[in-house]
């Protein structure tokens, strides 16, 4: 089995291999870690006398991968495509922005002001699409600029936060039901929707397709400029709803609330951890989302033990790069096992 | 048949499963519109900048001597309805972050006046990194937690009212501090007298040191937070009612390098600058040492009380003055929830004085062994343990 | 090897940009008509040229170096503290502060090469690792201060024949260039450019990929270990005195015509993409463009820049940002494309 054939091929239709291997896929080593997580959790944060999956404990998590796991949904696509976007940072700022001064407190202006501000992300991602298959900037600096671009607008056009967001709306920020947000149920039906359109569909065929090989893509006919581009789209407008949840959540839009929280590297780190393959060609958004509440699950746990925010900073750096080393292991293993067959 | 049902089915597992929001109810906002004039920054607020500019001047309330405990014009409310006799308190705080010296020092402080007092036995952090988002989920879970009291200092005002206001209906006293909130439902809010004094101390130096005409360069860290923009929005007001010249008004995100890069560009085009006013002293020694490396003497500069700064101000013999936003305000908050939880009133809008360092009383405030980032005026040296934790 | 006066490929438009912009220096501030006034902008934009320098090293092996801005955050620190204002140990920390640098870079190379994980992964990692332990070391905020003798190197001139007062910077900067131009001509360097280009073909002929790939990240760390030094020098202790350089500096290198991917352009260029930038900022600056706008344009040039590299070449762009390497680090597996 050559490399190159083996990088075409999407995830699911790998049924050569032997069932062992695929047993221990990375979307299943997350699961496993994230449970092995929650347990080591649960001990820690018990021997302090607390509970770490309480109602407040459960909330915790899943609010705090809301965010992320909207922004990281939207970059699975981009670098299962071979590319990535460091744009959506400010995007999310913009996005906010954009939807909290349409609305502008009035009930009637929600649905324009969401519409607007997906329509602005979806231009904005056209951009970052066209600027790298057009222009033929590479997708690190097509974005990198594009970003500049974007702080350069923010940081002439406002002074903290703005726009004001009707109270009608904020119930997506705050409503729940049980321990379980409802904006976390509406990332998870987005995440459901991104892993139907690229394990189900043919244009979500074609970007795993364009990201194991451009060529060999480009000559089975794969119109690899427009799967690159729709790509980019869809990052941008799943960062835009970002944006739209953070509007709810603050009551209303704030420039930096994304590049604050570091959304750019982080979700990449989040998509990576989640086993996909930074190349490209590889992974899913099953696996982003177990990266993401991973993240949030450390977070959760280290409030509760109240470590050192340095600390964590340490932890995550640490637990990025050896499950990325873990992955590669296991692919040089699979490999060598896949030319010996 | 399955799908008529449906909805009733989904309805049904819904309330089944307890939906419900964590949206505070409505409250009538607190927040004024601030006054709007077109040559004016919109962060300039006459009314407040007045407010602020008399505060200077009065004489605060409180033990002398202990700046963190006194207050100024305040306005009392009755607390009884907390009180908790007892002890035992667990004390919960939301912090923005710990991202900067200034907050590192103030939160150091903060963690040595709970030690102070043994009828706190936990003291709970959750340190939202400076992420809102973050912020409003600390505030959930706090709420969520059998807290005596709980203290935030928000990340950002706005975007934190309603993360405030959902906390305050817990029944939970709720204390603010450092930077407001749009609403008036926390028992009380603790905070120096605020930006417009802060630029305006540094303005004034300069309107009265630099003589007419003179060119002052004007370094801010960056656009849009608003108490940055209150500092600049003060400074702007007094320059324009002066003879001095305000050469440039430059961004220098806080980066050192970039200070110093900046101030040299402008001593080569204009010549010669005659005052420098900040509206934060983390680069202040880096805007002295340009003058310095380009061999002129260092004009009339404003500064803060770092101790870098503090230290080279009185090594050489600068012109300076170093207005203060004072890192003793991180006591407060523990000694007001003691106080509320204890039935004693308290006032509804905690104002600490602000004071500043000037060329008479700079020495006073050097310390030798402390970091070069250290805020002088964190009212910690009496602290048992002083200067271990700070250093 | 015989000298020829030539210019690497993609070396000229740098060149030209750079050009530009000093001319307009000079038209919009009358500083920038005497040596003086270069002399000035070089120093302030050494510590970045040899950021780039070394950030060139790993790009043109096909590789990222993102932690190069957390590591001179890092090394200032570490000075600060360790030096605490003493000029006798001063010497022995600036030794540390070099050997902190290369053995990041060794950490960063032998996790990328061994661990077979990409290096913008391992950079990440390793910033985010170095951005928490170093101020979990300190507690939140430097400590310490730096001696005089330590700032020398960033602050200081010395006296040279002909040229009369130059700073310690940009000495330390043209000796640098100096040894990656003639470094990068020799036989590694062009290995070097190889493995970016083709790894598979350079490790059929032989050539030692992993050691030449750790060698560049080793570099690049020795590198901002270097600039740490000049930039605490120049500006003293601050907290966030490497924020944001890590990305600057791959925009510099990028400006300079250098491909991400690797295996194409020339080391001056990088670090002329450096001087450019810094240029760039000083010219912005001069002309009273507002603070704000100053990204903005700083992207729109960086994209026009690699765009005009792209598509006016005539070289067939490599659309993937990325190259493979974890793909392409496997032995024996022959070239197929």
């Amino acid at each position: 089995m050559s490399v190159l054939q083996e990088n075409t091929l999407p995830v699911r239709s790998r049924t050569t291999r032997p069932a062992m291997r695929r047993r221990f896929t990375p979307t299943v080593i997350v699961y496993l870690a994230l449970v092995a997580l929650l347990v080591v959790g649960s001990v820690l944060v018990g021997l302090r006398g607390e509970v770490l999956l309480d109602q407040g404990g459960i909330l915790n998590i899943l609010t705090r991968a809301t965010a992320l796991g909207l922004v990281a949904i939207g970059q699975t696509m981009v670098i299962l495509t071979g590319s990535l976007d460091l744009s959506v940072a400010y995007l999310v700022g913009l996005t906010s922005l954009i939807a909290a001064e349409t609305m502008a407190g009035r009930n009637g202006m929600v649905v324009p002001g969401v519409l607007l501000a997906l329509a602005v992300a979806a231009g904005v991602g056209l951009v970052n699409g066209l600027v790298i298959t057009v222009l033929k900037a590479n997708a690190f600096i097509a974005t990198l600029g594009v970003a500049l671009i974007l702080r350069g607008y923010l940081e002439d056009n406002y002074t903290g936060p703005a726009g004001d967001v009707p109270r009608g709306f904020q119930h997506l920020g705050y409503d729940r039901i049980g321990p379980v947000p409802v904006a976390a149920l509406l990332m998870l039906a987005a995440a459901a929707l991104a892993w139907w359109y690229l394990s189900r569909t043919r244009p979500g065929y074609h970007m795993y397709a364009v990201g194991g090989d451009i060529e060999v893509a480009r000559l089975s006919g794969v119109p690899t400029r427009r799967v690159i581009v729709t790509a980019h789209v869809l990052c941008s407008v799943a960062a835009g709803l970002t944006g739209i949840y953070l509007a709810s959540r603050l009551g209303s839009g704030a420039p930096y609330v994304g590049t604050d929280a570091g959304y750019d590297l982080e979700s990449i780190a989040a998509v990576v951890l989640g086993g996909t393959l930074l190349a490209g060609g590889r992974g899913g958004v099953v696996g982003t989302i177990g990266g993401v509440l991973i993240l949030a699950t450390l977070d959760t746990i280290f409030d509760d033990l109240e470590v050192d925010p340095f600390f964590k900073d340490v932890v995550r750096g640490v637990v990025l790069v050896t499950a990325v080393a873990l992955y590669a292991r296991r692919m040089v293993a699979s490999r060598a096992r896949g030319r010996l067959a | 048949m399955t799908k008529r049902w449906a909805p009733v089915v989904v309805a049904g597992v819904l309330a089944l499963a307890g939906c419900s929001s964590d949206l505070p109810d409505d409250q009538a906002s607190a927040g004024g519109s601030p006054s709007s004039d077109a040559s004016k920054s919109k962060f300039f607020d006459q009314a407040e900048y007045d407010r602020q500019l008399a505060f200077r001047s009065a004489t605060p309330q409180g033990p002398d001597g202990k700046p963190w405990e006194q207050m100024l014009e305040p306005e009392m409310v009755d607390t009884a309805q907390f009180a908790k006799p007892g002890g035992k308190y667990t004390l919960c705080f939301s912090n923005a972050a710990v991202n900067n010296p200034w907050r590192q020092v103030g939160f150091k402080t903060m963690q040595q006046e709970v030690k102070l007092h043994p009828e706190i036995t936990t003291f709970t952090v959750l340190d939202a990194e400076a992420k809102d988002d973050k912020q409003i989920s600390d505030i959930q879970s706090l709420s969520g937690k059998k807290c005596s009291a709980i203290i935030i200092s928000p990340n950002t005002t706005a975007t934190l009212t309603p993360a405030v206001e959902q906390a305050c209906q817990t029944g939970v006293p709720v204390i603010v501090f450092d930077r407001g909130v749009n609403t008036s439902c926390p028992v009380t809010f603790i905070h120096p007298i605020g930006g417009f004094a802060f630029g305006a101390d540094g303005a004034e130096f300069l309107k009265e040191k630099v003589k007419p005409g003179g060119k002052v360069l004007a370094l801010r860290i960056l656009p849009g937070v608003d108490v940055l923009e209150q500092r600049w929005a003060a400074a702007n007001e007094i320059f324009g009612g002066s003879e001095l010249k305000v050469v440039g008004v430059e961004f220098t995100d806080g980066d050192a390098a970039k200070t110093k890069s900046i101030v040299a560009d402008y001593i080569q085009r204009e010549g010669r600058i005659d005052g420098v006013w900040m509206d934060a002293g983390a680069t202040a020694v880096a805007a002295a040492e340009a003058f310095q490396d380009a061999g002129v003497d260092v004009p009339a500069i404003v500064g803060e009380d770092q101790q870098d700064f503090l230290r080279l101000w009185a090594n050489e013999n600068l012109n300076a003055v170093a207005p203060t936003y004072p890192t003793y305000q991180w006591r407060t908050p523990i000694i007001a929830a003691l106080k509320i939880l204890k039935g004693e009133q308290v006032p509804k809008e905690w104002v600490l004085p602000q004071p500043r360092i000037t060329g008479d009383n700079v020495k006073d405030y050097v310390k030798q062994d402390m970091p070069p980032l250290h805020y002088a005026m964190c009212g910690c040296e009496a602290m048992p343990g002083y200067p271990g934790p700070w250093k | 090897m015989t000298w020829r006066p030539r210019l690497a490929e993609g070396t000229a438009p740098v060149l030209i940009v750079l050009l530009l912009l000093l001319i307009g220096l000079a038209i919009a501030g009358p500083a920038y008509a005497e040596p003086s006034g270069y002399l000035a902008l070089l120093k302030r934009a050494a510590p970045l040229m040899i950021l780039a320098i070394g950030q060139y090293f790993v790009i043109v092996s096909g590789g990222f170096d993102l932690s190069v801005g957390a590591l001179v955050t890092a090394g200032v620190v570490i000075a600060a503290r360790l030096i605490n204002g003493s000029e006798s140990a001063t010497a022995r920390v600036i030794l540390l502060v070099l050997g902190f640098g290369l053995l990041v870079g060794l950490v960063n190379g032998l996790v990328t090469t061994k661990l077979l994980v990409p290096s913008f992964i391992v950079t990440l990692g390793m910033l985010l690792v170095l951005d928490g332990a170093i101020f979990l070391w300190t507690g939140g905020a430097p400590r310490g201060a730096l001696s005089a003798g330590f700032r020398t190197f960033g602050r200081g001139a010395v006296d040279v024949p002909l040229l009369g007062e130059v700073p310690w910077s940009v000495l330390i900067l043209l000796a640098i260039l100096l040894a990656a131009a003639l470094f990068m001509r020799g036989g590694t360097g062009r290995a070097l450019v190889a493995v970016g280009d083709n790894e598979a073909a350079v490790r059929l002929s032989g050539g030692q990929v992993d050691r030449l790939r750790l060698l560049a990240f080793v570099l690049s760390g020795l590198l901002a270990a270097i600039a740490a030094i000049l930039l605490g020098g120049f500006a003293g202790v601050s907290a966030q005195v490497g924020d944001g350089l890590e990305f600057r500096a791959i925009t510099a290198v990028v400006l300079g015509g250098v491909v991400l991917g690797g295996g194409r352009g020339s080391v001056v260029a990088a670090a002329a993409g450096a001087l450019s930038l810094e240029s760039l900022f000083t010219l912005l600056n001069l002309l009273g463009v507002s603070g704000a706008l100053e990204s903005a344009v700083q992207g729109v040039i960086i994209i026009a820049a690699v765009a005009y590299a792209a598509l006016g070449s005539g070289v067939p762009q490599r659309l993937r940002w990325w190259p493979k390497q974890r793909d392409s680090a496997r032995p024996a597996q022959p070239a197929s494309s």
